[in-house]
């Protein structure tokens, strides 16, 4: 153990270290070029380390992923589009497939209709700032944590028996008969998306209050003023200013739901119909052993996340057109 | 919002003004009584488990956390004891720490050098290359695995703590270029001209002024990283392993409790506590640069 602390300490003063000889050094190099090169190499010599891990974790694997994805379980021989004809006529994955789907609509919905009411109501209170940390904590606890928590949240016990969970707990106290949660289809997919609403909700609700703080107060006072009432204000001044951040948090719930992962495997590992694609992807490599499946179900993953990358990117060389 | 200016990243915050005045007097009882019950609502299943983490196993199977509130209730503190001596959690947080710390740090000085570039060195190609550094944001880590796994198999490190580290930084690097870049952009050009014109190289106007100006920006990237790293249960899945028993860190240890303790409540729910101690203290402590993190990076998915 003594041996990795000293590793860690090594590795944690040591990167920075060298980082700094690496730019002391080649500045010294570049200095003995001729002048007109000097400002053309410099850049590239700074963004080398970037991106060299860049190449080698993302876009290098990313690219040897999409050719696995058209080899076999033995990753030699070449079976053309077999892994995503699989994919498409096996109910397991397509199960995960329309998982993903009920989790795209109803966290974004969820998340981003939640954050930005609360976001609403709570700038008009005094104890904001104690409201919003609130719904905001547990962004900062694993999902593995969260996972455990709601797990009890939805324990079930028999009828008869003494409910132990907190939910099924409520349903007793007001003569209602306990609910297996986390057993039936299609209830127990929407339950796993309250658990991910729940983290996320804080998420959406920070950013939106932000942008609601930078909205103007005369403006909004000039339409009171004017005899415009709360719901008027809302719909015509408030939402349509939110709009553009609304977009950008919406696209980052959908990239989350996609991707929506550990919540799935603590809380029911894809069981009674609750499979998401990357937790079947996952299965495919480690419980399965098929590379091949595996990555024709990532490069499904990527293909869904893809057109919402180019919105991002256009609205992000919109915005820098205007600086 | 979130690829805004770090002028405008800066003044979002928590801010107790408070604005608007609803006409009547029962609409703003419903406000409150709409906010406390949310409140309620959120912290409720946190509150639960923390109590139920302190009562004894017959309790904790035979009632639920809310009869703890009789005064014959019973706590105990021999939860925690197991978990931490049969369970290998304190080894376990010590592990965390190995993979967190150094997967805070080699990220972010990578990418505050990349970052300078990007944002005060004038090149052919220079926004183009931002943008696919943008783009990778949103790669699904799942389509990396399978050829870094074998790559790290090649190189003989696989199951290591170096495996995880290079990873972080390799998956934390488009957003932490991201942040700095456009705070780094945001920084008055005056001073970096008037040094330019005093003769200074552009190495030390970014030892001695971009770094130290952009000190709020890593702050708020060091604690994001640092919790993110923290929370992760996939990438340390993938390259240590879920059998990986000396390396595991706490998120893979707490899933694999979840997934095989069953009916032991009492002490997966002292395990997942003790897994959360640290993002809740980081948290409260910190919570001004973690928001402001949270704000100037909405786009990681």
């Amino acid at each position: 153990m003594d041996g990795r602390l000293i590793t860690a300490l090594i590795v944690v003063i040591g990167v920075p270290a060298v980082l700094f000889g690496y730019i002391v050094f080649t500045e010294r190099l570049i200095r003995l070029a001729p002048d007109r090169f000097q400002e053309r190499l410099r850049p590239w010599v700074w963004l080398f380390p970037a991106i060299a891990f860049l190449t080698v974790f993302l876009v290098y694997p990313t690219v040897y992923t999409i050719y696995l994805s058209f080899l076999d379980k033995f990753t030699k021989n070449f079976i053309g589009l077999d892994n995503y004809i699989y994919f498409f006529t096996t109910s397991d994955t397509l199960t995960a497939l329309r998982n993903n789907a009920i989790w795209l609509v109803l966290l974004t919905l969820f998340a981003v209709g939640g954050g930005l009411i609360i976001a609403i109501l709570v700038d008009r209170v005094r104890y904001e700032s104690v409201a919003k940390s609130i719904i905001f904590v547990p962004l900062a606890i694993s999902f593995v944590g969260a996972g455990v928590i709601w797990k009890f949240m939805f324990d079930y016990r028999p009828p008869g028996q003494p409910q132990t969970g907190t939910l099924n707990g409520i349903l007793g106290s007001v003569g209602q008969d306990p609910v297996p949660w986390l057993l039936n289809s299609p209830l127990n997919t929407v339950m796993l998306i309250v658990v991910a609403a729940w983290i996320w909700t804080g998420f959406c609700m920070v950013i939106l209050s932000g942008a609601l703080k930078g909205i103007s107060t005369e403006l909004l006072e000039a339409a009171r003023v004017d005899g415009a009432n709360e719901w008027q204000v809302f719909r015509g001044i408030t939402f349509p200013l939110l709009l553009p951040t609304i977009a950008v948090v919406a696209t980052t719930m959908v990239i989350t739901s996609l991707k929506a992962f550990d919540i799935v495997y603590v809380m029911t590992n894809g069981a009674f119909d609750t499979e998401v694609i990357a937790n079947r992807m996952y299965k495919e490599l480690f419980a399965f052993g098929q590379p091949g499946r595996a990555s024709a179900t990532a490069v499904l993953l990527l293909l869904l996340i893809i057109p919402v990358m180019a919105v991002n990117i256009r609205r992000f060389r919109a915005q820098e057109a205007m600086r | 919002m979130s690829l805004e200016r770090p002028t405008e990243l800066a003044a979002v915050g928590p801010r107790s003004a408070v604005r608007g005045r609803p006409p009547v007097r029962w609409g703003r009882l419903a406000l409150h009584a709409v906010l406390v019950i949310l409140m309620i609502v959120w912290l409720l299943p946190t509150i639960g488990m923390l109590v139920n983490s302190f009562r004894p196993a017959a309790d904790v199977s035979r009632t639920g956390w809310w009869t703890a509130l009789s005064p014959t209730a019973q706590f105990t503190m021999e939860n925690y004891q197991h978990v931490l001596a049969q369970n290998g959690l304190g080894q376990a947080f010590i592990n965390s720490l190995f993979i967190t710390i150094p997967a805070t740090v080699i990220p972010i000085a990578v990418a505050s050098f990349a970052a300078y570039a990007f944002a005060w060195m004038r090149f052919p190609g220079r926004d183009v290359l931002f943008i696919i550094v943008v783009g990778l944001l949103v790669i699904p880590l799942q389509t990396t695995f399978v050829p870094i796994l074998r790559l790290f198999r090649d190189l003989g490190i696989a199951g290591d703590f170096l495996t995880v580290w290079l990873a972080h930084t390799g998956y934390g690097l488009p957003f932490a270029i991201f942040l700095l870049r456009n705070y780094m952009g945001g920084l008055p050009r005056e001073v970096f001209e008037s040094a330019a014109i005093d003769g200074a190289s552009p190495a030390t106007a970014f030892f001695r002024l971009a770094l130290p100006m952009s000190v709020p920006a890593i702050a708020a990237l060091v604690i994001f990283q640092f919790l993110f790293v923290w929370n992760d249960l996939l990438v340390a899945l993938i390259y240590l392993g879920a059998a990986n028993a000396p390396n595991l860190p706490l998120t893979v240890l707490v899933a694999n409790l979840s997934n095989s303790l069953g009916g032991e409540w009492h002490y997966l729910m002292a395990a997942a506590f003790l897994s959360m101690a640290l993002p809740l203290l980081v948290f409260f402590g910190l919570q001004r640069y973690f928001v402001r993190g949270i704000t100037g990076g909405a786009v990681k998915g």
